[in-house]
């Protein structure tokens, strides 16, 4: 069963671009993730889909079920971390975590300290006295108190430390391994790659394409490096070549089509080293965005 | 309505409504305190008020007061109570949905499983609830301290039970008015601006539409639809009037109710 269901949604905001004519579905048990860069309508999809703001046309479903029509209802199995984290500035910590907690129909106390623990979240801190990294800790265990069976995170990891990051991409592959579908948003592609089953790449509010992880990172591109003495990166100009350059004696590029075609090219001369590696997602993509 | 967002909200506004009402108490007591010692050179006062410009009466309200009797000396001391009241209640109208939009707070509130019917109602209630706060207040300090500086000097109740009971109706014209705008207008950045503009522009149109006798401003401004000279010289209500106060309060917040549902709630950027 799909989790999410995107059909042509699209936003404007007067006459300003959100998103156009954005379809996809997340299945439930996924990671999936959702890149682009700034801007790209990252924020505005998971805000629609949450009935923050309501599309200029097109329409959303989650759990099957309208998204906008269900909203509040829906919104009892849905957890939410927001990219940037507010909340009430003169409440405590533990006040505002009870107050989430409050809305949901179970009983959260427990699951509430277990994450807070593990967060290391001080919990009678004032709102106020807290910094960008505490905040969006308090965030998380605002998100994930009441056991979601969906999860939308608006770049989770922004402003923590890495020990920290660390912690909580663990805790969301937990989450999932319970069975959480995650919806993950990230302009960094690092964290997609390790995380993410199935990724979604948003550019200027258009879905450009919609891939496996694997599939996008094998059938396309192979990152070659070659070492030999006297070698001109003219050698290796063949279809399929991009990114030519050249650095002392290593020729680098990428290389889509026939690996045997490159292959031949490299036994005919005499290397002192080679490697061909996959390239990282930060790679492939750059690549949709020249 | 939610009984979480509505407990939420009445401790936000507390602080503000305890402030509010020691505020109003004490411009009570101040002023009606001062009632003996006026009363006692009232005619003194009288003879002097009537040598003042008839417009520099006006614009206090004292035109065709007598100020050495209780209740129309309290009716000059209550106009100020109006506008008291009429700034916070415009406050919290502007700042009930706003205040979530200009501290980000609304993603979270709005992320949870609750519709926006029932966000506004709560709000408003709790606002509402502040606000009435305010009104017991201001009920029992009129009466204590009207009864502990009046002395020996009668007064009849009904126009005193007329001029508070108005306050509810004041009090919501200027909560609904101030909420409507808010979902108005794409952004507030200060509450207190626009609360004060509201409160006191309603206060000055009163003033004006006197001073021109303009009679077509005092449609609009809940300081003429319930003007408590108005009130004590006649023991009852201008109703027409009042009923132009009890439209609008109906109309904005039927209207907030519809635009509040329909509102893009703006986003980080």
């Amino acid at each position: 069963m799909s989790v999410i269901e995107v059909n042509h949604l699209t936003k404007y905001y007067g006459k300003a671009r959100g998103i156009i004519d954005v379809s996809f579905h997340v299945e439930e048990g996924e990671i999936f993730g959702f890149i682009g860069p700034n801007g790209a309508g990252k924020s505005t999809t998971i805000r629609l889909l949450l009935s923050l703001i309501y599309p200029t046309s097109g329409s959303g479903t989650i759990f099957g079920q309208d998204c906008i029509k269900y909203g509040p209802e829906l919104r009892q199995e849905i957890g939410y971390l927001p990219s940037e984290v507010f909340y009430y500035e003169r409440m405590k910590v533990i006040d505002l975590l009870k107050y989430s907690a409050s809305f949901y129909d179970k009983d959260c106390t427990q699951r509430m300290h277990e994450l807070a623990e593990l967060m290391e979240l001080e919990l009678h801190r004032r709102i106020e006295d807290l910094s960008y990294g505490n905040r969006k800790k308090v965030g998380i265990v605002q998100g994930l108190l009441h056991q979601p069976k969906l999860l939308f995170l608006d770049e989770p990891t922004a402003g923590l430390d890495p020990l920290m990051q660390r912690k909580s991409f663990q805790l969301i592959r937990e989450e999932n391994q319970r069975g959480v579908t995650v919806f993950f948003s990230s302009h960094i592609l690092g964290e997609v790659q390790r995380m993410c089953n199935r990724v979604a790449i948003i550019r200027e509010g258009r879905i450009v394409e919609i891939a496996d992880i694997r599939t996008l990172q094998q059938n396309n591109y192979k990152k070659v490096r070659v070492v030999a003495n006297d070698l001109d990166t003219a050698y290796f100009d063949i279809p399929g070549v991009t990114n030519l350059e050249r650095h002392d004696n290593a020729v680098r590029f990428f290389y889509r089509g026939d690996i045997n075609a490159v292959m031949h090219k490299i036994g005919e001369i005499a290397v002192s080293d080679v490697t061909i590696e996959e390239p990282t997602l930060e790679e492939i993509f750059m690549h949709y965005y020249e | 309505m939610t009984m979480n967002i509505f407990q939420h909200e009445f401790k936000m506004h507390l602080r503000s409504v305890i402030t509010w009402s020691a505020a109003v108490a004490v411009l009570i007591f101040v002023y009606v305190s001062l009632f003996s010692s006026f009363a006692q050179d009232a005619e003194l006062l009288n003879q002097m008020m009537a040598n003042f410009p008839e417009q520099l009466l006006t614009a206090f309200g004292l035109n065709g007061v007598d100020l050495s009797t209780v209740l129309g000396y309290f009716g000059f001391v209550f106009l100020f109570v109006q506008i008291c009241l009429a700034i916070q209640a415009a406050n919290y109208g502007f700042s009930l949905v706003s205040v979530e939009e200009r501290e980000w707070t609304a993603d979270f509130l709005l992320a949870k499983p609750v519709g926006r019917t029932q966000i506004l109602t709560s709000k408003l209630l709790a606002a509402l609830s502040g606000l009435t706060i305010t009104n017991i207040v201001v009920w029992i300090s009129s009466f204590s301290f009207i009864n502990l500086f009046k002395g020996d000097r009668p007064y009849e109740t009904t126009p005193l039970l007329l001029l508070l009971l108005s306050i509810v109706v004041f009090q919501l014209f200027f909560l609904g008015v101030g909420l409507v705008v808010s979902l108005l207008v794409k952004r507030i950045r200060s509450v207190t601006p626009y609360a004060m503009a509201l409160g006191f522009g309603m206060y000055v149109l009163s003033v004006f539409g006197d001073m021109l006798g303009e009679s077509a401003l005092e449609k609009i401004t809940p300081f003429k639809h319930f003007e408590p000279n108005y009130i004590i010289q006649h023991g009852a209500y201008d109703l027409p009037l009042v009923l132009i106060s009890i439209s609008v309060i109906v109309i904005s917040l039927a209207g907030s109710y519809v635009l509040y549902t329909r509102r893009d709630i703006p986003g980080v950027v």
